[in-house]
């Protein structure tokens, strides 16, 4: 795995930044980290366990990401990291 | 109305202003470099956020680009409604898309679910728009792409939109030959919104279904020229009530208010009503 990020810090979006690591470690800044923190955390651990990685440093910057888009950056940012697309070519 | 397919806060809100459609992009305001996190944000968006009744349409990447392919699994496996082919010059290019379509709809047992429209860009596709509007039982409409076509015409796009009136009366002449929809290309000076809703009225006397928005701000000035007004329902229901009188009696020619009502007027005042029903100002019910 390389380094890799998706995402913005625009509103309503969520900056993934990924890299190499022992197990799954999960950095998160959310100015509603204290309600929803857990929660955004769970929805980036399952995403990455979908996509069958288990060894992963993710440093989230959430702007009040839906699950939606937290899923879809984490996907992405694992793509970009591992090489390995999750369509058909 | 078009929304950009790398913009997460946008897609999330888009269906709260009221659109007939919501159109995620995924070609032209999605740069290279982001084409794979905008398809993943779509797919994801489309299984998870709901737009109510809102008709769901994504404008994939060309074919025979290196997304093109992926953006059609990307979005029938997320079940949109419609997928909008960017740049359709022939028939064959949209039986190509309809073979894609169909090998994922059978990887996950939904057959026929997804709907094409084509965008017609080009003088060629201008040229073929029949044919292209023909090419498949999926085709629901087709639309203008305005500035590649401008573009390609060696001209400029105007106000009063010239270079654009035969390919306007082509669409619509193909789209109603085929039976399908027709829809206008976007107007995007948003400070000049008086030419904004001239189009809106020419585009609608040429005789289109509806028009491509880039804003919510759009989307009040096309459905109020699309909207009928108040005399144009009271007369469809007249020629409506008129008719189905006559029928009831067996009597073929009838007139209301002295004039002669025959098949075309009927047509378009079943029209008037079934507008008047999609805009909200009549009740479904108050029609039967």
């Amino acid at each position: 795995m390389k380094n890799a990020i998706a995402g913005t810090l625009e509103s309503g979006d969520i900056m993934i930044t990924i890299g190499p690591g022992e197990g799954l470690q999960v950095e998160l800044q959310s100015s509603v980290a204290a309600q929803f923190g857990r929660q955004i955390k769970a929805v980036i651990t399952e995403t990455l366990e979908g996509l069958g990685v288990k060894d992963a440093h993710v440093q989230a910057v959430d702007k009040g990401a839906l699950d939606c888009t937290i899923r879809a950056r984490v996907t992405a940012a694992a793509v970009r990291a591992t090489g390995k697309d999750v369509w058909k070519d | 109305m078009f929304v950009p397919g790398n913009n997460p806060g946008m897609m999330a809100d888009a269906h709260i202003y009221g659109p007939d459609s919501i159109m995620l992009d995924l070609e032209d305001s999605v740069t290279m470099a982001e084409k794979d996190a905008a398809r993943l944000l779509v797919h994801n968006a489309l299984k998870s956020i709901d737009y109510g009744n809102t008709e769901m349409v994504v404008r994939i990447n060309p074919l025979n680009t290196p997304y093109g392919k992926k953006d059609v699994e990307a979005v029938v496996k997320a079940g949109v409604h419609v997928i909008r082919m960017p740049k359709t010059e022939t028939a064959e290019e949209v039986k190509e898309l309809e073979a894609e379509i169909l090998k994922v709809e059978q990887e996950i047992g939904c057959v026929g679910r997804t709907k094409i429209m084509a965008a017609i860009e080009s003088a060629l596709g201008i040229v073929n728009s029949y044919a292209i509007a023909t090419a498949s039982p999926r085709m629901m409409g087709i639309a203008l792409g305005a500035e590649d076509y401008s573009a390609n015409l060696k001209t400029n796009r105007t106000p009063g939109g010239a270079e654009l009136l035969l390919a306007r009366e082509q669409i619509v002449v193909a789209a109603r030959a085929a039976g399908i929809c027709c829809f206008d290309t976007v107007y995007s000076n948003l400070d000049d919104m008086e030419t904004f809703r001239k189009e809106v009225e020419l585009i609608k006397t040429l005789g289109f279904d509806g028009k491509s928005i880039i804003n919510p701000r759009q989307i009040e000035v096309v459905n109020s020229v699309f909207t009928p007004t108040e005399k144009e329902i009271t007369k469809a229901r007249a020629v409506v009530a008129a008719i189905k009188e006559a029928q009831a009696k067996g009597s073929g020619v009838i007139a209301v208010n002295g004039k002669m009502v025959d098949r075309p007027v009927v047509l378009r005042a079943e029209r008037t009503i079934a507008l008047a029903v999609a805009a909200g100002v009549i009740d479904k019910e108050e029609v039967l």
